[in-house]
């Protein structure tokens, strides 16, 4: 008997439990709207500054992933080097297009100058290869500027075959020595 | 007769110290010896001379010690010219110090028999600390003195009093002054950048210019000898400086936007130099005056005009041009600005350097990774190869008498300094120092002590 009585009781709590559960979800939305009109100001500062931050820490983020994408389109910038072949200025298909790269960052960063650096393999003599530095840093400033960035811009110097990239005396090396090179001023 | 050493006033001292005096008995004074040595190709057969060590005229070691020092320079200075062979010493009949150095005291017989065609006696006398140098110059053929010298001055003066002897000997044998009151400048690579550096005409006395931080390069002689133009990038670009040699008083010649390379003086009077500057968007030679205002612009062609270099008359300019699509040396008359290419062989010849006679110009041809020197005359007749399979060898430049031709050489790795006669034999280094060494240029007659 005394069993039957307990279980009876139980189910009772169960049942009573639930319909308070569902009484609980529900009543703050029929509460929220009259509670709001008349005293609810102090908890409802608390709610929008909460959103607010939300909203702060998530621009921050984006900021962040500007100033990180910023700095790598700067790198690839500075990192990109134009290539010549022996005793010629003259620029190849692929060098236009890095150029074509390399002016749509400046034009994007108006305030920066550039130098661009001429240089040579070690193969002409030194006087000859400062002349061709100057005119291979020449073609990638005229370059440059006919695809719309300030002349302002851009500096040019010429290191003949002084500052080789790499040294040695073989094709490999004497290919990555004629080169045009970019720093900011 | 030329004047040699026209005295100077920063030279005065030790001109008047360095006391010379002609007390010997001088047959041949009044007439010229310039036939021991054919001026036109004096490498053609050189002359067998006899060289005994200095007779110690004082009774003290240190007489003996400097007349070893004695017999070594003029033995090393003598053999640099490339006139001479100098005759082994094992081979002398007569034990140097033996018979007097006097005439009257050689057995010239004992100098013909071993083939000597020369002989040079000397006497070395210290008293006092003051040391005298006696030096007599022998005919053993003609059993005569060609002529005798006596140099006194102080122990520290040694090297000058012997050279003096050697640039008297090759007056008097060439009818031309010699080399051995010369120095020769270059650039050498420092730790982070490079820079100019000094020598005497062998390598001697040997010192570093310019700071050694900045990149430095293509020195430059003025006519006179005090000044040496070049371009330096210590204010970031190359521009061209000048720099007194003695006071090593350093002065911004030419910084024009882009480039300032290549200076040459415009000879005789040096008033004025050459330059390339590309301030107008292509690299082209100007004329700029000795306080750097341009002139003049000699040059109008696309593409690199660079390396003037002028006949010694300052009339003509030789200059690299890539004018043909290739670098070529041209030559620019400049009072009527008619210009034309002088070298046709090679698709790469640059560093034009004019002789000091005026009738040749040497410089470097590529073929493949290798360089070489050549001379060709200045009307595009008679070219000639002067090296072959060493290496590169770049930026030839001729001694002041047009008989020797300083220039540089990878033939034993790092680039360094070579000389030779100007036809091409005794090819030998000059300094010996670590790093590349280049664009070598060999001073005039007198150069600033």
């Amino acid at each position: 008997m005394k069993k039957n009585i307990s279980l009876g009781l139980v189910l009772v709590m169960m049942m009573s439990l639930m319909v308070f559960a569902s009484c609980a979800k529900k009543a703050p939305e029929s509460e929220e709207t009259p509670m709001g009109i008349t005293t609810g100001t102090g908890e409802g500062a608390e709610a929008e500054s909460e959103a607010e931050r939300q909203r702060r820490i998530a621009e921050e983020e984006i900021a962040e992933d500007r100033a990180r994408q910023a700095e790598e389109e700067k790198a690839k910038f500075l990192d990109t080097k134009i290539y010549f072949a022996f005793d010629d200025s003259s620029l190849s298909a692929e060098a236009r297009e890095t150029l074509l790269a390399q002016a749509r960052w400046l034009k994007e960063n108006r305030g920066r100058t550039v130098v661009v650096e001429g240089h040579c393999d070690n193969r002409g003599t030194e006087e000859y290869n400062l002349a061709l530095g100057s005119r291979r840093a020449q073609s990638v400033k005229d370059f440059l500027v006919n695809a719309g960035v300030e002349l302002s811009q851009i500096v040019t110097i010429s290191y003949g075959e002084e500052k080789p990239a790499v040294r040695g005396n073989n094709e490999e090396a004497w290919a990555k020595n004629r080169r045009a090179e970019f720093r900011l001023r | 007769m030329k004047m040699l050493y026209p005295s100077t006033p920063s030279r005065c001292i030790k001109t008047a110290f360095l006391c010379l005096l002609i007390v010997l008995a001088m047959a041949g004074t009044s007439f010229a010896n310039y036939d021991y040595i054919n001026i036109s190709d004096p490498f053609q057969k050189r002359i067998p001379m006899a060289l005994p060590v200095p007779v110690s005229l004082s009774e003290n070691q240190q007489t003996q010690q400097i007349a070893g020092s004695v017999a070594d320079l003029l033995h090393r200075s003598l053999d640099f010219t490339g006139y001479f062979t100098l005759i082994d010493s094992r081979a002398f009949l007569d034990a140097p110090g033996r018979q007097g150095i006097a005439t009257r005291e050689i057995n010239f017989k004992n100098w013909r028999d071993i083939g000597a065609e020369l002989l040079i006696t000397g006497g070395v006398r210290l008293e006092e600390r003051i040391l005298q140098l006696e030096f007599r110059l022998f005919d053993p053929f003609r059993q005569e003195l060609v002529f005798g010298k006596r140099y006194t001055g102080e122990v520290s003066d040694l090297r000058k009093m012997v050279l003096r002897f050697c640039d008297e000997m090759i007056s008097r044998l060439t009818g031309d002054f010699g080399v051995f009151n010369t120095k020769i400048a270059f650039a050498s690579e420092t730790q982070n950048g490079k820079a100019i550096y000094l020598c005497d005409f062998d390598g001697e006395n040997l010192r570093r210019l310019t700071d050694g931080i900045h990149i430095a390069l293509s020195p430059a002689w003025s006519p006179d000898g005090r000044s040496l133009a070049y371009t330096s990038y210590k204010n970031g670009k190359p521009d061209i400086f000048v720099r007194q040699v003695a006071t090593g008083n350093e002065k911004l010649l030419a910084d024009h936007e882009g480039l300032n390379i290549t200076p040459a003086w415009v000879p005789p009077d040096g008033t004025r130099l050459a330059a390339t500057l590309s301030f107008e968007g292509d690299e082209e030679i100007y004329l700029l005056t000795d306080s750097g205002k341009v002139d003049k612009r000699l040059t109008r062609s696309w593409g690199v005009d660079v390396s003037p270099a002028f006949s010694p008359d300052g009339k003509k300019m030789a200059f690299v041009s890539g004018r043909a699509g290739s670098p070529q040396v041209y030559v620019m008359n400049l009072e009527t600005g008619r210009t034309s290419r002088l070298t046709f062989e090679g698709r790469y010849n640059t560093q034009p350097a004019w002789s000091p006679r005026g009738d040749r110009i040497a410089y470097s041809g590529m073929s493949g990774g290798e360089s070489d020197i050549f001379v060709i005359n200045a009307d595009g007749s008679g070219l000639r190869q002067l090296t072959r399979n060493s290496g590169k060898n770049e930026s030839p430049d001729w001694s002041p008498d047009g008989n020797m031709i300083v220039f540089s050489s990878t033939r034993k790795g790092d680039s360094s300094i070579y000389v030779m006669t100007a036809s091409g034999s005794d090819q030998r280094p000059l300094v010996d120092m670590p790093g590349n060494q280049s664009l070598p240029a060999w001073s005039p007659p007198v150069a600033a002590p």
